[in-house]
């Protein structure tokens, strides 16, 4: 597996939050390559066992979560062989104007957020940023013939092509958080060539953008000892403060407060100092924003760490990061797994029935 | 039209048209009589009239396209750049772009939402405070790959959307489309000497059709655009200028010209002859180059038609082929008929 072109697959696949069959598939058949056993739950999450080489019991078992469904749109009505749409996750509008997108009517159907020109604007209007009631879709079709083949509740995905920049960067869509999917394919090959005792539940969660809601609902049917999340983080860029970013290219940002079990934490930093994985702390006082954030709390609740990767412009379609981070990132994990032992679940305070 | 695809995807910004003149000249080479590039990069093509006539037909098409160009590299690699012609500062957040000659791929980045202030949401971004991201992480390595000077153009790639009124979207159909049209006309032989004049840098002032205006001399002149088609539903009673599907536009008046009366009946009188569908373009708004033409000399009769075009100035733009092809039509029949104009006053 290829980390450049398996991420590639992903970003340009279509997975809009509760619509993620588009890029599921891609996930099982890569995830299937490593695991032991490989089934969808209720929601839609893809949950993949990779056995440990523990004979005793108790079976310990660690979880990664990265999710696989992205930002996107949805039709919310049809006016005059336009489409009118409304947002699904978080969105900065002002990105919006003259974006690709691909509305998935009764068969793809590419088109554009249209604007107006600029000689038809005046200075005032030049100054006003665009409201979701002044955005539509042109996928270029007559009225009649768009009512046969776009419906309301119709799924709108961005649309952009992955591109290669300068230096092992990567720019393309949904980076967030399919880059943590292609982070943990690289884990499970890994883990393949060594030992390790605990057993590795690969989650390719659903539904995080909208509100953790795969991470919930996964985390509660496995329950397992630990679980760490994989997203992304802010990586560095021109305007934005020091104090809010890591370097892209930095290494994982591993994220240290409530969220984090501080051993968990611990163990990571270790990991990352024993191999020389460059790595950069990721000081997080509140919530992660992240699916550690449910995980931590599920039933009786459980020890979380996130890993994430330094990345540029989120929840846009020029989403930039390095490639060398998701591979760090990767191979940071597959050693932390299997540096898990029976020796650690009691420092954790692990129930030993 | 194979030809349009070709002619959106290749990279003209204003003052750097070369690699579009190559394109059309490849396609016009062995259709025309005479060609020559003057001192500003603009590629004047004679195609001889058929009979005994010696009216002189300039038509004109731009080569260019709005861009961007490099303006300084920021101690951490990243590039400044300036709009190159009129581009709204509003379409220009999260999109991709490629640089120089090498097209070395850039993304123009946007802060990420999580770390905005809710007011700033509502503030819109200046070029000014945007810059592009080619992936290097200082000033030396990014001299490596692009320099100050350097011209960008958005990287959008020409797809078909097919649908009844057979849509294409790409970049630069201003004035691409014009430019197709063109070179589908020079086919023919007309009872006129058509020069056909593929200008540059209209854009930043009708700047090539003004000098080859000049060199041509003609009795009249006509420009093809790829024009403004602002018909999307809108609030109150404003005029989407054109609409799409509903033929080639016919200017009155722009920004730029009147146009001359006489040649505007003739245009409608061969699309009505003709069964041409064809839309007048709402007055006022716009320049083109036959701003610059009917002002060559001691003046220039001339007039505009447009192929209707959604989304100009802005990275991807949208038209109907059926527009295009009826727009060859109407130049095609009003160029067999326009020797017989009378343009005495």
């Amino acid at each position: 597996m290829q980390i450049k072109e398996f991420l590639k697959k992903l970003s340009e696949a279509s997975g809009v939050s509760g619509y993620e069959a588009g890029v599921r598939e891609l996930v099982r058949e890569e995830f299937s390559q490593y695991a032991d056993q490989i089934r969808i739950d209720t929601m839609g999450n893809l949950i993949a066992l990779k056995r440990g080489e523990a004979t005793q019991a108790p079976r310990r078992s660690i979880m990664l979560a990265g999710h696989m469904d992205e930002i996107g749109l949805l039709v919310t009505k049809l006016e005059k062989g336009f489409v009118r749409f409304s947002t699904v996750g978080g969105f900065d509008l002002r990105v919006l104007p003259g974006q690709e997108v691909i509305v998935h009517g009764r068969r793809d159907l590419p088109g554009i957020i249209a604007t107006r020109p600029p000689h038809v604007l005046s200075p005032e209007e030049r100054e006003q940023t665009m409201p979701l009631d002044k955005l539509f879709i042109d996928v270029g079709l007559p009225e009649e013939e768009l009512a046969q083949l776009v419906r309301v509740g119709d799924v709108i995905t961005l649309q952009r092509q992955f591109t290669e920049l300068a230096g092992n960067l990567v720019a393309g869509k949904a980076f967030d958080d399919r880059a943590a999917v292609a982070c943990i394919a690289y884990c499970l090959q890994h883990l393949a060539t060594m030992k390790h005792s605990w057993d590795v539940y690969a989650v390719a969660t659903v539904q995080e953008e909208v509100g953790l809601k795969g991470a919930l609902t996964s985390t509660f049917g496995l329950m397992p000892d630990i679980g760490v999340a994989i997203d992304v983080c802010h990586g560095n860029m021109l305007g934005v403060p020091e104090v809010d970013t890591v370097n892209v290219g930095g290494g994982p940002a591993i994220a240290f407060g409530p969220n984090i079990h501080p051993l968990l934490y611990a163990r990571l930093v270790e990991t990352a100092k024993a191999f020389e994985i460059s790595y950069q702390p990721d000081p997080t006082p509140g919530p992660s924003g992240t699916d550690a954030w449910a995980m931590q709390v599920t039933r009786e609740g459980l020890p979380t760490a996130l890993v994430s990767i330094p990345l540029r412009y989120m929840h846009t379609t020029v989403e930039t990061l390095s490639l060398k981070d998701v591979e760090r990132a990767g191979r940071l994990l597959a050693l932390f797994i299997a540096s898990l032992d029976e020796a650690f679940a009691q420092a954790l305070g692990l129930k030993s029935e | 039209m194979l030809l349009l695809k070709e002619l959106s995807e290749a990279c003209g910004v204003s003052g750097n048209e070369g690699t579009v003149r190559q394109v059309i000249l490849d396609a016009i080479r062995d259709r025309v009589d005479e060609y020559r590039t003057d001192a500003l990069g603009n590629l004047i093509a004679l195609k001889k009239g058929n009979g005994k006539t010696t009216r002189k037909v300039m038509i004109a098409a731009h080569m260019d396209e709005v861009g961007l160009m490099i303006m300084h590299i920021e101690k951490e690699g990243s590039l400044r750049f300036h709009p190159v012609g009129g581009i709204d500062d509003r379409v220009l957040l999260a999109k991709k772009v490629l640089i120089g000659e090498n097209k070395v791929p850039g993304v123009i980045g946007a802060k990420p939402v999580h770390l905005l202030e809710p007011k700033a949401r509502e503030q819109v971004v200046k070029f000014k405070e945007m810059s592009i991201d080619i992936g290097v992480s200082s000033k030396e390595e990014a001299e490596r790959l692009v320099k100050v000077g350097d011209y960008a153009v958005f990287d959008v790639p020409f797809v078909e959307l097919g649908g009844a009124l057979r849509t294409v979207k790409g970049k630069a159909f201003d004035d691409r489309a014009g430019c197709a049209v063109l070179i589908e006309l020079l086919q023919d032989r007309y009872p006129v000497d058509l020069y056909a004049a593929f200008t540059v840098q209209e854009e930043v002032g009708l700047r090539g059709a003004r000098v080859a205006a000049y060199s041509i001399a003609p009795h009249l002149a006509f420009a093809l655009e790829g024009t403004i088609c602002d018909d999307l539903p809108k609030k109150g009673d404003t005029s989407p200028t054109t609409v799409l599907g509903k033929g080639p536009a016919i200017t009155i008046m722009d920004r730029s010209v009147i146009a001359d009366r006489r040649l505007v009946e003739l245009l409608i009188d061969t699309a009505e002859k003709n069964g041409i569908p064809y839309q007048f373009k709402q007055p006022a708004l716009g320049g083109t180059d036959a701003g610059a033409i009917h002002l060559s000399r001691e003046g220039v009769p001339s007039a505009v038609v447009a192929v209707p075009s959604r989304y100009i100035h802005s990275p991807t733009s949208l038209l109907s082929l059926n527009d295009l092809e009826n727009t060859v039509q109407l130049m095609r029949q009003t160029l067999a008929r326009v020797n017989d104009l009378d343009l005495t006053r």
